[in-house]
């Protein structure tokens, strides 16, 4: 290794963080045992890649550089504690140290699946698991995750401390778990997984429509279990759903930063590659019986995609797929979006009694999109005077800015 | 190996009807299957039967007629057992054929 010169070390360090935390710090819980000293070793590591591949050289595979320097680390740093005789409570038991020694062929076990689950482990809050997630495997700071959700930083700091002290406390397993409860906890990964996508896809609260780098993180997560599974269907199915849906991501926002519904988007400014690779995947995901509930959306997303245009959308098959969803997924939000695929199948008159129906349901109450899609069908109806109060009732209930420009455009572009 | 605390919960209505002598089919063969992780367990009186004692926070009590926390559903009895971690924990858990669910609380090691 020949030495370097400070900006390509910050940028080569820069890189391993966001390519190699996860693995990093997987490999290196296998030698602490428990969470905290492990992110510490693994920091401090990271920080002396800063100081010693100037003078050193960038390593060829700086990801087995910072393992080795993480768990020489954490060993230094259990060395201690252990004369301290702290009783810790430990992920791992005494027993299973040193099991993580690189493997035959010199190199460091992948322990990335076993954090995964770990940090989507159904005893823990949901949103503890997407935060813990963020945090552990993409290694966002605690500063970002709480911007990323939208909450104070101590808010945030109080969620992630709660949730590791009960992964120490109640000994949640650092294990993939066995495979007669693989697929359900597996649906739960990816839940958490998709739920950081969407988040990122269209942001609950703020200025812009989309938060790309949550977005981002999403894609990769599904990539990663992609590489570390690579038969599951499950897993393709939601890579697929991720690459389909984001495929129109740069034609929903106009030159002036506007929203564009999908029925006015440019749609050469689809990605078809990303769209190519998500057809395969999901092709894939559909072979398996009973398909996820992920294969299903990706399904729906792919007829978008495969159509030239808004007119020739095959909405009958959408409304086939919604069907299906609804049988074995039952849940508010499928039934609104249902009702959506109803109205443009059959007739705007029966979507909109459909959405009609859904006034009730009290986990709409809040929900912006039930009046949003009201509205639409109101003035595809022609009946403008009831779509002003479904659009100002949407408005009242957005919490986005770009969102609400544009329910604002179309209500103040309602004729009268 | 951790110990954890398996409280069970049953519809006070319910729990009332049940008081028997005996113990239920149901549990006796679960008692029997996880006999190995067992360490102890008892059913309780129904809650109309609990006494709770409050601090004051001037070095005195009070003490009330009733459970501490007053809900439809009820503590009905405990089993204390041993489990590698938490994933077993559940699933013996699971087991439990109590009334309403169960609550798992992992048991702190204090020396």
């Amino acid at each position: 290794m020949s030495p370097a010169a400070s900006s390509e070390v910050a940028a080569a360090v820069a890189d391993a963080h966001r390519r190699e935390w996860a693995f990093v710090l997987a490999a290196t819980v296998r030698v602490t045992g428990d969470i905290d000293t492990a992110e510490e070793a693994v920091q401090d590591a990271y920080a002396s890649a800063l100081s010693t591949w100037g003078p050193r050289g960038i390593p060829k595979n700086p990801g087995a550089w910072l393992t080795v320097a993480a768990r020489r680390r954490a060993l230094d740093m259990h060395r201690r504690a252990a004369t301290e005789r702290r009783a810790l409570p430990k992920l791992l038991a005494p027993g299973d140290f040193g099991q993580g020694e690189p493997d035959r062929d010199g190199g460091v076990p992948d322990d990335r699946l076993r954090l995964i689950f770990t940090c989507s482990h159904p005893a823990l809050a949901p949103e503890a698991q997407v935060a813990l997630t963020l945090r552990l495997l993409c290694g966002l700071s605690t500063a970002d995750v709480a911007r990323a959700f939208l909450v104070p930083e101590p808010t945030m700091a109080a969620r992630i401390t709660r949730a590791k002290k009960k992964i120490a406390a109640a000994r949640i397993p650092y294990r993939i778990p066995a495979a007669s409860e693989l697929r359900e906890r597996l649906d739960g990964v990816l839940s958490v997984v998709y739920l950081v996508y969407t988040t990122g896809h269209t942001a609950p609260v703020g200025g812009s429509l989309m938060r790309r780098d949550l977005a981002e993180r999403g894609h990769e997560l599904a990539r990663m279990l992609r590489v570390l599974l690579p038969d599951n269907g499950d897993i393709a199915g939601l890579l697929a759903l991720i690459l389909l849906t984001d495929a129109r991501s740069a034609a929903r926002l106009d030159e002036h930063r506007e929203m564009v519904l999908m029925e006015h988007q440019d749609r050469s400014k689809w990605d078809q590659s990303a769209i190519t690779e998500g057809l395969a995947l999901l092709r894939e995901a559909l072979s398996l019986r009973p398909p996820s509930r992920f294969a299903l959306l990706a399904a729906i997303a792919a007829v978008h995609d495969e159509s030239t245009s808004w007119s020739g959308t095959d909405w009958q098959e959408i409304f086939g797929l919604y069907n299906l969803l609804l049988e074995k997924w039952p849940s508010p939000v499928v039934r609104l979006n249902r009702a959506i695929a109803l109205g443009f199948a059959v007739g705007y008159a029966e979507g909109l009694a459909e959405l009609d129906a859904l006034g009730t349901e009290p986990m709409l109450a809040r929900y912006p999109y039930l009046a949003a899609a009201r509205a639409d069908f109101l003035v595809r109806l022609g009946r403008f005077e009831e779509a002003r109060g479904a659009f100002e009732e949407a408005l009242i209930l957005t919490e986005n800015d770009t969102e609400r420009r544009f329910l604002q455009a179309r209500l103040s572009g309602l004729a009268g | 190996m951790s110990k954890y605390l398996i409280l069970i919960f049953q519809d006070e209505a319910v729990a009332r009807q049940a008081e028997g002598e005996s113990i239920s089919p149901g549990y006796q063969e679960f008692m029997q299957r996880r006999n190995g992780s067992l360490l102890s367990g008892a059913a309780l009186h129904p809650a109309s039967t609990a006494t709770s004692i409050r601090r004051d926070g001037s070095g005195g009590f009070s003490v009330t007629d009733g459970p501490f926390a007053e809900s439809k559903e009820v503590l009905g009895g405990y089993f204390l057992i041993e489990a590698a971690d938490l994933d077993e924990a559940l699933e013996i858990a699971k087991e439990v054929p109590a009334g309403v669910g169960v609550e798992v609380r992992p048991v702190r090691v204090v020396s």
